[in-house]
């Protein structure tokens, strides 16, 4: 039904659009292997030499114990409140759980100005807690919306089982409802991961010390004293970036599933 | 926290006749309290700070004076500001608009003509969507520095007469930002407009063809309006994410040269942060939110219509 000429076509358009998603990529990661800037060898050498001048090591730490503490903080909390939302009768909810929604719309913009400001009365700004706990609540506002979203599709028996054991709905959550779960958690897991990982205006604006810079706040900064070429730049930019996208490689459907069902909200 | 639903459970007496129905309310409200609490302090409450701020001429150490509404005044009527906000514009074109239409033509083909290689290319587009804004930032710098690939390829292909170092250009700079929004987005666009095509029943294209329909007047007649909703939800999502480019900014120009590059987004860091404007940054912040939930329910309203 297709023909010869429209099908060379679709090739052609596909590979044109396929160069130029992956060009950026692989320019980026050409330059990290390419040739020292200060005259070496360069090649895999560069990865250490960025890793030591551009101290990942330090910021590295750091977004693991922030993406850490989110993904897993964020994680429970909103199993709790989708358990909830999903299958009890919450008081007010036809109010609070709207409220949980408008989350999801509210640009870090908005709140990072007071949360500063008020923070620092607290003496919580350049903390840890300045730069974790406004991100799990963030991520709290999808993980109750997607987690609701699961435990409203569990057949109402297999609670009603579980109550007729005896059990608590502590159990019932735990036990009975969060193993099968295991894929819609996998996926709230692996996008809270990418997007505490990722943010850069939260902890720009609450870190001050250079020792609680997450990394890409650790790139951006390696950037500003980094000026003799390209190449550890270049290093440094693959070293912060392959965490999700290793992730992305192997649980690809996760993220996919995860940012397209989460923007169609019902 | 276990040990008391544990405890609310097991009362005996009314509470055991309630377990046949559920838990009660405020055991399930129990289940809500800690997020709501994180949630309300960290989301909540400092959006209605924000708004408090917003009416207050305040350089974040000093006393603060009541302007009323005069920041928001200031949206309107400062050049800067709102300069910032017609640069929006232009990248909700690169980001929203421009990525829409690749999206469509790439998704149709993808999902019609039944080309091989479809999974690696659905990994290849959205494989920007996951990379960190401020690494995506340094790479793009890179390919626009003077001597970066994007220049080698204008001489290679005889343009060389337009090479220039695209983000210090006054001109170009915010069209060369947009071309990264471009690249981020178009990946998302595509893949979400695959899933709509894909339930697009055949018998819907038999038809059409058989009506002598080619592939041009198949794309209008049938897979345009059979994916309205995705193409809202894309809509949505991209407005939204050109409205909060502010990774990108930072890194790729920090505004400039001059203002020229300079959104919303910025405008909040910078006023607050670098020049102790914090008032008229939360009302810049307000601002945004107000636009961003009037998108939204703009889209969720056109969405209830059909």
């Amino acid at each position: 039904m297709i023909s010869r000429a429209e099908r060379t076509a679709n090739y052609a358009i596909l590979l044109l659009f396929a160069t130029f998603a992956l060009w950026p990529i692989l320019a980026i990661l050409a330059t990290a292997l390419g040739p020292d800037d200060a005259g070496g060898a360069g090649g895999l050498a560069n990865f250490p030499a960025a890793w030591a001048q551009g101290r990942f090591a330090g910021s590295m730490l750091t977004s693991i114990a922030v993406s850490a503490f989110v993904v897993v903080v964020a994680g429970v909390l909103s199993i709790m409140a989708g358990y909830a939302f999903g299958t009890m009768r919450v008081p007010w909810a036809g109010v609070l759980f709207p409220v949980f929604l408008l989350g999801l719309m509210v640009p870090t913009e908005v709140i990072v100005v007071p949360l500063y400001f008020d923070l620092r009365t607290f003496g919580l700004t350049n903390t840890f807690w300045g730069i974790a706990l406004p991100q799990v609540a963030q991520s709290i506002a999808f993980g109750t919306f997607w987690m609701r979203a699961y435990f409203r599709s569990r057949p109402p028996s297999l609670i009603e089982a579980g109550r007729l054991d005896g059990a608590s709905s502590w159990r019932i959550l735990w036990q009975i409802l969060v193993p099968p779960g295991r894929p819609a958690i996998v996926t709230m897991v692996v996008l809270t991961f990418m997007w505490t990982w990722n943010e850069f205006l939260i902890p720009l604006v609450m870190a001050t010390d250079a020792s609680l810079r997450t990394a890409p706040l650790g790139l951006a900064f390696f950037q500003g004293q980094y000026t003799s070429g390209y190449t550890l730049l270049a290093a440094g930019a693959v070293i912060v970036a392959a965490p999700v996208v290793v992730v992305y490689l192997f649980l690809q459907r996760h993220f996919i599933r995860g940012m397209l069902e989460g923007a169609v909200r019902e | 926290m276990a040990d008391t639903l544990v405890a609310s459970t097991a009362r005996g007496g009314s509470a055991a006749r309630r377990d046949r129905l559920g838990p009660s309310p405020w055991h399930a409200l129990a289940y809500v309290a800690p997020a709501l609490a994180v949630y309300a302090a960290f989301v909540l409450y400092p959006l209605g700070r924000a708004v408090h701020l917003s009416l207050f001429d305040w350089d974040g150490l000093t006393l603060a004076t009541f302007v009323g509404l005069g920041n928001y005044v200031e949206v309107v009527t400062d050049g800067d500001l709102r300069a910032a906000f017609g640069h929006t514009l232009v990248l909700i074109v690169f980001f929203a608009l421009l990525p829409a239409a690749i999206g469509l033509v790439l998704a149709a083909l993808l999902t019609r003509a039944r080309v091989r290689g479809l999974p690696f290319f659905r990994t290849v587009v959205f494989l920007p969507q996951v990379v960190a804004m401020v690494v995506v930032g340094v790479a793009w710098r890179q390919l626009y520095a003077p001597d970066g690939s994007v220049n080698d390829f204008l001489e290679l292909v005889g343009l060389g007469g337009v090479t220039r170092a695209w983000l210090g250009d006054p001109t170009f700079a915010l069209p060369a930002v947009g071309v990264i929004g471009t690249w981020v987005q178009t990946g998302l666009v595509t893949v979400l407009l695959m899933a709509g095509i894909s339930r697009i029943p055949d018998q819907l294209y038999e038809a059409a063809r058989l009506d002598g329909a080619g592939p041009v007047r198949e794309f209008f007649a049938i897979t345009l309006p059979s994916v309205r909703a995705e193409l809202a939800v894309a809509l949505t999502l991209t407005v939204i994410a050109a409205l909060k480019t502010f990774d990108l900014i930072y890194i790729t120009t920090g505004g400039g040269p001059g203002n020229r590059t300079s959104v919303p987004s910025y405008e909040v860091y910078n006023r607050a942060f670098r020049l102790g404007e914090v008032g008229s940054a939360a009302a810049v912040g307000v601002t945004l939110t107000i636009i961003i939930f009037a998108i939204n329910l703009a889209v969720a309203r056109i969405g209830e219509r059909r």
